[in-house]
């Protein structure tokens, strides 16, 4: 009987076993192969990001390089930004077709982008060693962690969220009741004379870079602050026991030991300031064509004016304008790249350097 | 002559010194955290006064209705880059941690993928948007659809996966690894079953992150994804598709009130989205660590 059931069993189920026998086979070559599979894959994953900078890049450069033959050098120092007639036959200049009277300049752009990223950079530092050194020194855990928290939280809120309440809350509020009291108070030497004169509507370049400032503090406070917690307790106490003040230990101790690390998160923190579109795009005026010539000013940066003159870029028949946008791009991405290679040559330099006794590399 | 001596003089001004600096910490953390909590409540305030919940049923007219559509669509990116990204950015943290560390002397083999995997980590994302407007939307004439915009993002977000993997794949204890393989563990399934298994808190958290990016994102979707006032499609290219963020940006600054408002719900929705992924990946964080605490 058990024969004959068995017989009926195998007769309907030859599909299926044969079936399972193949996964099973395949299954099991890839588990006596299994670290060759992880082996393969993961590195393929891996080249994925070069090849694709590699495609962004040279797209970038193959796209740049009318433009670059017709603006010239004169495209980093020049203001001017015209599209030129739509109606007007097309001149060639280098063989390149472009609508006549169109003249392109970068430097108001590269020259915002580096202000407002300054600025943030300027405000952000101390702010986040201060936020960083209360939540870590100053404050109980109790309090100290949700409020760290609280804080990569910031690190996640969307750009245009950050960009919505910088334009309708932050700017005007600024406007009316700060920027004035500053810029009549503020004397009329040198330097400072750049906080003087009229001060706007509340968009513009402090405005971009209060914002940028913000949605950079996060990222170095919370590396900062992870470094700060990863200091043994050893060497702060034995500042203590010199006689040392808690602001000297963090000044003596405890920042040249993480130097690097907060070096490392500052220029991050750059990198996404330079790099920053959508929320410099609207509260900075987006206002092409010039340099601002005091603090308060409107202004653009490369990111917001690629997002805000693409679409009207379009429509240049020619495609000179969508290329020029191209050459702009390829000055951003070679300011970012540049920001991010000195960050690691001065990271591994101060590493090296500043290297307290007793750490372990 | 002075009573006070220098070195009381000396005294006094590290005193000064040390309550200043003391001062100066509070002050920053409340510089942070109080235009922190003022944006959320700004958000907050903006949009639950006018708060219908047929927002979320109803799809968008543009300037006004509902934004069904959008939140599908961000879901649908999400879920896009989740599969995308999630794959090779995990794959390259594990070649990153694992496959190109053991030459131990001099350079890691991984030296050049490392480093343009930290290029492309610092790239500004509208550069990378133009550029698959340019050859994704318009060269390959795929148009505004879902595809480009997948493909940017996940590019965008990769290193930060591969980043959050390798960290925590490194942090996997060395006697795991020196059990199991005393075990006669092969290393392919020590890799799956030991390392990837303590690892996964790590890189789930650091998927949740690149999603709430992915998710929050703007400038790279405004000239891959297009926009749609329709619900998403299944087609992978040739059909936009709509994402809250374009709301947020396209209608604060129009001329209706009602257009303000979609602005507003958008913001929030996105916020609240947000918040739900980054809490989500600081409870698995909290877990990990009591249990990790829980085993010593």
């Amino acid at each position: 009987m058990s024969v004959v059931g068995g017989d009926a069993e195998s007769i309907t189920a030859i599909g299926p076993i044969r079936r399972t026998s193949v996964v099973r086979r395949i299954g099991a070559l890839m588990r006596s192969n299994e670290e060759h599979v992880w082996r393969w894959s993961a590195r393929t994953a891996a080249i994925i990001p070069l090849a694709g900078l590699a495609f962004v890049l040279s797209v970038l450069v193959l796209k740049a390089w009318p433009a670059v033959k017709v603006n010239g050098f004169g495209f980093l120092t020049s203001s001017a930004w015209q599209p030129g007639s739509t109606y007007g036959a097309v001149v060639h200049t280098n063989g390149v077709a472009h609508p006549p009277g169109s003249s392109y300049g970068a430097w108001p752009l590269i020259a915002g982008t580096l202000q407002t990223s300054i600025i943030a950079v300027l405000i952000a530092l101390p702010i986040s060693i201060g936020t960083a050194f209360a939540l870590t020194e100053r404050l109980p855990g109790w309090i100290s962690k949700p409020l760290g928290f609280f804080v990569e939280i910031l690190a996640g809120i969307p750009s245009v969220v950050i960009g919505l309440w910088g334009v309708l809350t932050l700017g005007p509020l600024l406007a009316q009741h700060v920027y004035p009291l500053v810029a009549n108070h503020v004397p009329n030497v040198p330097i400072l004379s750049y906080f003087r004169g009229p001060t706007g509507y509340g968009e513009g370049l402090l405005t971009s870079g209060l914002v940028l400032g913000l949605m950079i503090v996060p990222i170095i406070a919370s590396t900062t602050r992870d470094l700060f917690m990863q200091v043994p307790p050893l060497p702060k106490e034995g500042g203590e026991a010199l006689g040392l003040t808690d602001a000297e230990v963090a000044r003596w101790v405890t920042i040249p030991w993480v130097r690097s690390g907060i070096i490392g998160a500052t220029v991050l923190g750059l990198g996404r300031a330079l790099g920053e579109t959508i929320a410099v795009a609207m509260v900075s005026g987006s206002v092409l064509g010039h340099v601002s010539p005091n603090i308060y000013g409107t202004m653009t940066t490369v990111a917001a004016t690629i997002v805000s003159q693409l679409d009207s870029a379009a429509t240049d028949g020619t495609g000179f304008a969508v290329s020029t946008l191209a050459e702009a791009g390829l000055i951003l991405a070679v300011i970012s790249v540049l920001v991010n290679v000195a960050a690691r040559v001065i990271v591994n330099r101060t590493s090296r350097l500043s290297a307290p006794v007793g750490r372990d590399s | 002559m002075s009573i006070i001596s220098p070195s009381m003089q000396r005294t006094r001004a590290r005193r000064v010194r040390e309550t200043l600096f003391r001062f100066a910490a509070m002050a920053s953390l409340v510089f942070v955290v109080g235009p922190a909590m003022w944006l959320v409540i700004e958000v907050v305030v903006r949009a639950v006064p006018h708060w219908h919940w047929n927002v979320l049923t109803t799809v968008s007219q543009g300037t006004s209705g509902g934004l069904e559509n959008a939140i599908l669509g961000t879901l649908v990116i999400m879920l896009g880059v989740l599969i995308i990204a999630g794959t090779i950015g995990i794959l390259a943290g594990i070649h990153f941690a694992e496959l190109a560390r053991p030459r131990r002397n001099g350079k890691a083999s991984g030296a050049v993928l490392r480093t343009a995997t930290e290029v492309l980590s610092g790239f500004p994302s509208i550069v990378l948007g133009y550029v698959g407007y340019i050859a994704l939307c318009v060269g390959l004439h795929w148009g505004f659809s879902l595809l480009p915009a997948l493909l940017i993002l996940s590019l965008m977000v990769v290193p930060y996966i591969a980043k959050a993997t390798e960290s925590a794949i490194r942090q996997v204890p060395t006697n795991y690894r020196e059990g199991a393989e005393a075990l006669g563990m092969s290393p392919g399934y020590m890799l799956r079953r030991i390392v990837l298994k303590s690892a996964l808190p790590g890189i789930v958290t650091g998927v949740l992150i690149a999603l709430s990016i992915a998710g929050g994102e703007t400038a790279p979707l405004l000239y891959t994804a297009g926009i749609t006032n329709n619900l998403p499609s299944t087609s992978l290219i040739h059909q936009p598709i709509g994402y809250l963020t374009y709301y947020v940006w396209t209608d604060y600054n129009q001329p209706t009130n009602e257009a303000h408002y979609v602005s507003y719900d958008a913001a929030l929705i996105l916020l609240v989205m947000v918040l739900i992924l980054l809490v989500t990946s600081r409870i698995i964080v909290a877990r990990t660590q009591r249990h990790a605490e829980g085993n010593r």
